[in-house]
């Protein structure tokens, strides 16, 4: 019986060194292709015209100028009269053409009119926003008005908030379709879902999901947004189709990409909550509202981690004329953490007690991983210097620069996805793994060499990775951070499963019996004599002329991963308060993920966060104008990403070895996005002294609350 | 790029006019021994001589990464999308398309610029260096090399970029501070978040003093 259990520390050659990924070298040489580098021969260029605006019934459509222009191969009209657009931007005729500026030129020669109908885009007031709100059903736990009423401390209502932020993916989404023959169907698409895409496609095209197929080597970028073939995708193949089969590239332009390709939901919230004198939590109540575009948005899960045991909820979404929402790494975590940890922060500065003794005061509430997180806030506190920075409320020091320290805990799921790989090994030694799943720049293609290697002894470039293509066994999407936990699993099997067979054709020559080998270091040995051993390469020439292939799968025999980490961050700024500029000095990750693979790619994942985190929390914002109902920022300069010099210094901790190893890898793409606002928020109102309620913090908006230095918790 | 086997009416647009042969003729009035595709022309203007491309396609001698390159575009088109589109060289990215972010960075005459915001025309008679004539042969530039040692890569579609910049700035600063290096490569904007390994391999490379 194969034993397919991760192995132990001493016994593994590769498995949670710090590996460089396998695709750097293609990747900063420029070589390597992403689906919207390539120029399949006779492309054609598709491009869409949009509505201008965000709520409008379209009463006629003249694409007759457009056809007769030369040059313009198709001219589709995706939605027709008498059809309800919802959003600015949404796309209503489809273009191909034999060169993008055609191809612009023919968008602008077809004529639309719509019937404007009133909008509403502004998300900052339920009470305003009539009928689009929809209030979900309020929950009461336990007795809140009891306990508040016995409450030593009740905090002044707090509010607390998130706007709508966009992924801004550095490669836009979109593909390229072309028909290799009237019923097939040939995409490279950007996609989190390779596997998956054809399913997607098969039915709106009406060709059976088999005839198409989906290749992508690259992607650039997706945190969650980029699951679907999207309108634009399904466009492509049918401007295709009508011209004739021809590759039809269709990628959004920037503008399209922040306006209509993901918008991740606001979440706002006035939060009470009550104590006693010694720091213990007794009651919540928030009354909570977002919106995630015409769908309405998530419910942030209130209050976050900690379980008060007295809570009143009422959540309310709002429906309105933005593009629709789209996940984004860790959907609702963000939101409720920056809530929830700002609620709670002020009441410790109410109580007059550290955050950090407020938190463990009650960190048994957090319930299971109560005992990780306080190893990591001990951890975190030692990285960041938390008892000699830290100071109550208000930087008392002289001088408009002010100085600050938050904190935060964050955690998430993971789990792992269903996830099959083949592995065929040839005579002469050679490896290959193939599965349809995706790198989306998190390593998935090093992890995978990384576990196949370990397992058959080899190093790491005796191992072939093959992904991204759908003739490969299927593995699922990247969301939710399940991907390492459902690869890593399915390759070890695989390779255990590959390893025996090669044990099994090696045993007679050594005179031992296969459970009694050991493959390492590129040698299959005997485990109580080495000196009985066989190259790899002398081993596999033992199958005779013909590869053997097995397939590796998840979910499978044996628990290889699993769900459920914990983590913590503190930050340290400072505060212009004469421009109410914020400035990172430091932040500290602690994070849990049970087995790493590859800590050089796991260290970057959390760094990765953390900016990301700054970016969100510092500058990020989908800027709406309710006037004309559009976008006022869907570009780079006026939606703004955090440079190189705005970081500061980040250092990142990740728990490693007994009581998390033997969890087997958990996905780390999500838990460490979701503090960074809150600690950078805590932070913030450590330094001055008061509250910005609303991320992000940009200077008018510091500025604001200072003005306003009425308490610790001065609104939006 | 020479396409065969097309109608006239493709043949014609291929050179950008956006009109059918008709039409042309119809608006235009010039013979049809006008050219297709032209050289620039030089006016005088106010006493100075001034070059004049276009309309429709020119023809256009590119030197990049020590080679010669020609291509026929028109005076409009950008130096990034005659890269990405005549000439395969798809390193440089187009992500932003309006000099923010820095994907399409490339050095000319030895100064980094973004290649979305020059004009393929105004590239003539300049040295362009690509991310895809960084490496020697088939080895790679130590700053390459130090993308990959400290894992200044995600999705690395802000890579090629990047390693652009970082090669123009470290010619200019071989020792950076860290703060010089904020400000130097404020210019390129990655969305992963792979701003701690960047950083790191810039200072491997200026520590190595390999900055060749």
């Amino acid at each position: 019986m194969a034993e397919y259990k991760w192995p132990d520390a001493e016994k593994r050659s590769l498995i949670g060194k710090r590996i460089s990924r396998i695709d750097g070298p293609v990747k900063v040489s420029g070589r390597a292709k992403y689906s919207y580098d390539l120029k399949r021969p006779g492309v054609l260029y598709g491009k869409m015209l949009r509505c201008p605006y965000a709520h409008a019934k379209i009463v006629s459509i003249d694409i007759s100028a457009a056809e007769k222009m030369p040059g313009v191969k198709a001219v589709r009209i995706i939605q027709d009269v008498g059809k309800e657009i919802k959003w600015a931007g949404d796309d209503v005729v489809g273009v191909a053409a034999i060169d993008e500026s055609t191809a612009e030129d023919a968008v602008r020669a077809i004529k639309v009119q719509y019937e404007v109908l009133p909008h509403l885009v502004l998300d900052n007031d339920p009470k305003s926003a009539g009928e689009n709100a929809k209030p979900v059903a309020a929950t009461t736990l336990g007795d809140p008005a009891a306990a508040f009423a016995a409450a030593d401390v009740v905090s002044s209502e707090g509010l607390y908030g998130n706007r709508v932020i966009t992924h801004c993916c550095l490669e836009s989404h979109g593909m390229t379709a072309e028909w290799t023959d009237a019923n097939s169907l040939l995409v490279h698409p950007s996609t989190q879902n390779v596997s998956g895409t054809a399913a997607q496609m098969a039915t709106p095209l009406e060709i059976p999901a088999t005839n198409i197929k989906v290749h992508q080597d690259h992607i650039g970028g997706g945190f969650g947004s980029k699951f679907g073939p999207d309108s634009w995708g399904i466009e492509s193949a049918r401007l295709s189709k009508q011209a004739g089969g021809k590759p039809v590239k269709l990628f959004l332009e920037r503008a399209a990409e922040l306006m209509v390709a993901g918008a991740r939901p606001s979440s706002y919230a006035r939060v009470k909550v009550g104590a006693k004198k010694d720091g213990t939590l007794v009651a919540w109540e928030s009354e909570s509202w977002g919106t995630g575009g015409p769908g309405g948005g998530g419910s942030p899960p209130l209050p976050y981690i900690f379980n008060i045991p007295n809570q009143h909820k009422q959540h309310t979404a709002i429906a309105n004329n933005i593009g629709p929402a789209r996940a984004w790494r860790a959907p609702n975590h963000p939101q409720a953490c920056l809530i929830t940890m700002s609620a709670l922060e002020d009441m410790a500065a109410q109580l007059n007690m550290s955050p950090l003794d407020f938190f463990l005061k009650n960190i048994d509430l957090t319930g299971p991983r109560a005992h990780i997180y306080r190893d990591e806030l001990q951890i975190a506190s030692d990285l960041i210097g938390w008892d000699k920075n830290w100071h109550p409320r208000g930087d008392k020091t002289a001088g408009p620069i002010k100085r600050g320290l938050g904190l935060s805990i964050h955690t998430w799921g993971g789990g792992g996805h269903p996830s099959d790989c083949d592995i065929t090994i040839q005579p002469d030694g050679s490896v290959e793994l193939k599965m349809g799943t995706q790198d989306l720049g998190v390593g998935t293609r090093t992890a995978l060499a990384i576990v196949v290697a370990d397992t058959l002894g080899l190093p790491l470039e005796a191992v072939k990775i093959s992904i991204g293509d759908n003739s490969y066994p299927a593995s699922g999407p990247s969301g939710g951070s399940t991907t390492i936990g459902g690869i890593s699993a399915s390759a070890r099997r695989g390779a255990v499963d590959a390893r025996d067979l090669i044990f099994a054709k090696a045993a007679p020559s050594l005179n031992a019996k296969p459970e009694e080998l050991e493959a390492w270091g590129g040698v299959i040995h005997v485990k109580t004599d080495p000196n009985r051993s066989l190259t790899w390469a002398q081993a596999c020439a033992k199958l005779g002329g013909m590869p053997i292939t097995v397939r590796g799968k998840n979910p499978g025999p044996e628990k290889l991963n699993d769900q459920g980490v914990g983590g913590v961050q503190m930050a340290d700024v400072s505060v212009d308060v004469e421009t109410g500029v914020v400035k990172i000095n430091k932040i500290v990750a602690v994070q849990d993920c049970g087995l790493i693979i590859d800590l050089k790619t796991a260290e970057s994942q959390v760094y990765g966060a953390l900016i990301m985190g700054v970016t969100y929390a510092l500058y990020e914002e989908k800027v709406m104008d309710q006037q004309t109902g559009t976008m006022l920022n869907p570009n780079m300069e006026f939606y703004k990403l955090a440079g190189l010099g705005d970081i500061g210094e980040l250092v990142v901790h990740m728990m490693t070895g007994k009581g998390y190893d033997e969890r087997g890898p958990i996905g780390l793409g999500e838990p460490p996005t979701v503090s960074p606002g809150a600690v950078i928020s805590n932070a913030v109102a450590n330094a001055i002294g008061v509250r910005v309620g609303t991320l992000p913090l940009t200077p008018d908006q510091v500025l604001a609350a200072l003005e306003k230095k009425g308490g610790s918790n001065a609104s939006i | 790029m020479h396409h065969d086997g097309k109608n006239d009416d493709e043949k014609l647009n291929d050179q950008g006019t956006g009109f059918s042969r008709r039409d042309f003729l119809k608006v235009g009035g010039i013979s049809l021994s006008v050219p297709l595709v032209m050289g620039a022309r030089t006016v005088n203007v106010a006493g100075q001589d001034v070059k004049i491309y276009g309309p429709g396609k020119v023809h256009i001698s590119l030197d990049i990464n020590a080679k010669k390159y020609a291509a026929e575009v028109e005076p409009r088109v950008t130096l990034l999308d005659t890269l990405r589109n005549e000439l395969e060289l798809t390193g440089a990215k187009r992500v932003c398309d309006r000099a923010s972010c820095g994907a399409c960075t490339v050095i000319v005459d030895g100064k980094a610029v973004y290649s979305c915001t020059v004009l393929a025309i105004e590239a003539q008679n300049k040295k362009i260096t690509t991310v895809e004539g960084l490496m020697d042969g088939e080895k790679l530039h130590p700053l390459q090399q130090a993308f990959i040692d400290n894992d200044g890569q995600q999705c690395g579609f802000c890579t090629p970029g990047f390693v652009v910049a970082c090669k123009a700035f470290l010619d200019k600063h071989p020792h950076p501070t860290r703060a010089e290096l904020g400000t130097g490569l404020g210019g390129n904007l990655c969305r992963c978040g792979t701003y701690m390994g960047i950083r790191a391999a810039v200072m491997q490379v200026s520590k190595g003093g390999q900055n060749g």
